[in-house]
């Protein structure tokens, strides 16, 4: 695969992040955040209070990328769709709690087999031919077509106008002397669930030995009887299903447009690939530390500016160690 | 080469170097293409109303675009996904200097193509110096054309989120670019810088520089073994690629009188930039044209079905997005069905 053969090549292995990426990686997280409150000249409350949310938004980012992970890291497809998708598992939801009524968190339940099956069928039909010849351009150009595609079927169908779903638990709480909302940290918490779910699986089961084994090499797998067919659909489905739930449990707090989940696509780009192809924990470690540079950094450049940090973060990781934190080198 | 020597007899029977059938007539029968092709388009704007000629004129935008895009991408292997960074620093240096400084947009297409050309190769070196390749070095430029954005967003002299608008002047000047409204001039001058950017591909695909970015594209272990300087090569085409973009960028400025950070940086750009090209056939001197022609009047053309729709599409009428619906489904089955592109599809079945 094209995107394993670039790890850890030539001069890119000069970065030392050594065995324990999680320590290294909070430690300098702890760090920064002493800085900023020790020398950084801003009120302590306001510090504490992006710190906040800047992890429970980094849960919703780590949410988005753990699909992404596996698809990016098992099949080695770019998957520009991927914040269509969200999107899309969204108005799922959406169409499900106006229309039927269903509690919100019920219908995310339902959206995540929908998902799943859309995911297996855009694999099955779309990518499979183009994957198995080993372009990197196909897949990447399919995927757009498909997020441009599920966007404006998406307008159609709904039109522009924002929709926004109601949830069972309003309001917000405070938390270490900051304001959290309750359906930030429910979305927080089904990160969590699903970073550890998918990481049972990819260990402990046989298909996640699959996984696994075809991520490694795929020829190698389909030599010793791995149907690779079979473990790339269920793959794309499972990125597919994470994205579903990451939709569902955002839907209470975000405004629906056709066009939501786009900036998603990128950001989780740089969040999977900081954390390291198809690592689920480098995922979530990553989204918490992208939104915390996101909402610290916004204290220091107001409004858009702090992605600049986002993206600037994105290319010195590519740049010094494109396996990311927990890649295999 | 020992069969030759051995039995010299044979080697009269031979084709002589100066015979005809051996002369590489490639490069004179695409110019003779695009001579044809320019003086047939060049009488479009008779035919063409206002509405159509402003639409042939954004197709036109879009051919430029990709066949910038198609020089670095398709020659020279190195898949873009941040071309709107180059589109980009076209418009907006463009803008800059106009509303600014008063500076002729005819001036400013050299100085954004030299600009561009060098932040593309700095930018492109830094990828290839960390080995970056394939998806990575796609998501790379991304990244890159997603900070210009942001950078363009965040910055006072730029005008932030505000864009430039271009002064509209009184009278007619050649050396503002400015004519009256529906003038042709405007359909013949980026009709010229095509014809410019098309005639750079022929020259540049058959030079050597051209040639030796091709062998880096299809073996660069086999390419640098032969003493190919691969880096060189590839910068080249990087350069040439971003520079003609940036003309594009330039020119969108004149004629819109306005340019804002998505306009000019905005992701759909980089996107408008390849799928032409994709359409009509990566790594080929019309394909980027033809796909342009393909894709540049289908939402004109959509739109018009849409207005008075035959009975089986009326649920359709008044609904949004159908245009870019259409466009995206045509490209996941050009990808899938016809890898090669139109143009490179059609090419193959004549030859064989």
């Amino acid at each position: 695969m094209t995107s394993t053969t670039t790890q850890g090549e030539g001069p890119t292995r000069f970065v030392r992040v050594g065995r324990h990426p999680t320590t290294v990686v909070s430690v300098t997280v702890v760090l920064l955040l002493a800085a900023v409150f020790a020398v950084g000249g801003k009120d302590n409350g306001l510090v504490t209070q992006s710190i906040v949310t800047g992890l429970l938004l980094g849960g919703v980012y780590a949410l988005v990328s753990i699909g992404l992970t596996l698809i990016f890291g098992v099949l080695g497809v770019v998957n520009f769709a991927q914040g269509s998708m969200l999107t899309m598992s969204m108005y799922v939801v959406y169409a499900l709690v106006s229309g039927p009524g269903l509690p919100v968190y019920l219908a995310t339940l339902l959206a995540i087999p929908v998902m799943f099956a859309f995911g297996m069928f855009v694999q099955h039909f779309l990518l499979n031919r183009l994957t198995s010849t080993g372009s990197h351009e196909g897949p990447l150009l399919v995927t757009l077509g498909l997020q441009l595609l599920i966007a404006n079927v998406l307008l159609m169908i709904f039109s522009g106008r924002p929709k926004s779903v109601g949830t069972p638990f309003d309001g917000s709480f405070e938390m270490l002397g900051a304001i959290a909302s309750y359906s930030r940290v429910i979305a927080f918490a089904g990160a969590v669930l699903v970073g550890i779910a998918l990481t049972l699986v990819l260990r402990r089961t046989s298909l996640g030995l699959s996984i696994r084994a075809v991520a490694a090499n795929a020829q190698g797998a389909a030599l010793v009887g791995v149907n690779v067919r079979r473990v790339y659909a269920l793959t794309f489905g499972i990125g597919a299903a994470s994205v579903a739930v990451a939709g569902g449990l955002m839907t209470p707090f975000t405004s629906l447009t056709p066009s939501v989940g786009e900036q998603f696509t990128i950001l989780a780009f740089v969040i999977v690939v900081l954390g390291g192809l198809g690592s689920v924990l480098g995922a979530t470690i990553g989204g918490l530390v992208i939104g915390l540079v996101q909402t610290v950094g916004a204290l220091y450049l107001p409004g858009t500016g702090s992605l600049i940090l986002v993206f600037a973060v994105f290319v010195m990781v590519l740049f010094l160690r494109p396996q990311g934190l927990y890649g295999a080198k | 080469m020992t069969d030759t020597t051995a039995r010299p007899a044979a080697a009269h029977e031979l084709p002589a170097a100066d015979d005809p059938r051996l002369k590489d007539t490639w490069a004179r029968r695409q110019l003779l293409v695009l001579v044809a092709g320019v003086a047939v388009l060049s009488t479009l704007p008779l035919f063409l109303g206002e509405q159509a000629q402003s639409v042939a004129i954004r197709t036109l935008i879009f051919a430029i675009m990709a066949v910038g895009w198609n020089l670095m991408s398709g020659f020279g292997g190195m898949f873009s996904f941040g071309h709107a960074a180059f589109f980009g620093i076209g418009a907006y240096t463009g803008a800059y200097l106009l509303v600014d400084h008063g500076i002729s947009p005819w001036i400013s297409m050299v100085v954004a193509a030299v600009l561009s050309a060098a932040v593309g190769v700095a930018i492109a070196y830094l990828c290839l110096r960390y080995k970056l390749a394939g998806s990575y070095f796609a998501l790379a430029t991304f990244a890159f054309a997603q900070m210009f954005l942001l950078i363009v967003q965040n910055v006072d002299a730029l005008h932030k989120t505000e864009g430039f608008n271009v002064e509209i002047l009184p009278s007619d000047s050649w050396s503002m670019l400015q004519f009256q409204q529906g003038d042709p001039l405007y359909f013949w001058i980026p009709l010229a810088i095509l014809a410019a950017a098309v005639l750079v591909s022929i020259l540049y695909v058959r030079s050597r520089a051209g040639q030796y970015a091709q062998a880096v594209r299809d073996d660069e272990v086999a390419a640098s073994s032969l003493g190919i300087n691969t880096m060189r090569a590839r910068l080249i085409a990087v350069a040439l690629s971003c520079g003609v973009t940036a003309v594009a960028g330039v020119y969108y400025t004149q004629y819109y009188f306005f340019v804002g950070p998505e306009q000019a940086f905005g992701s759909a750009v980089s996107v408008e930039a390849i799928v032409p090209a994709v359409i009509g056939g990566i790594g080929t001197i019309w394909g980027p044209v033809i796909g342009a022609m393909v894709v540049g009047p289908l939402s004109e053309l959509v739109a018009t079905v849409l207005r008075n729709p035959p009975g089986f599409l009326s649920f359709l009428q008044g609904t949004s997005g159908l245009d870019v619906a259409v466009y995206a489904t045509l490209l996941i089955v050009i990808v899938i069905v016809m890898p090669k592109g139109i143009f490179g599809t059609i090419r193959d079945r004549w030859r064989s």
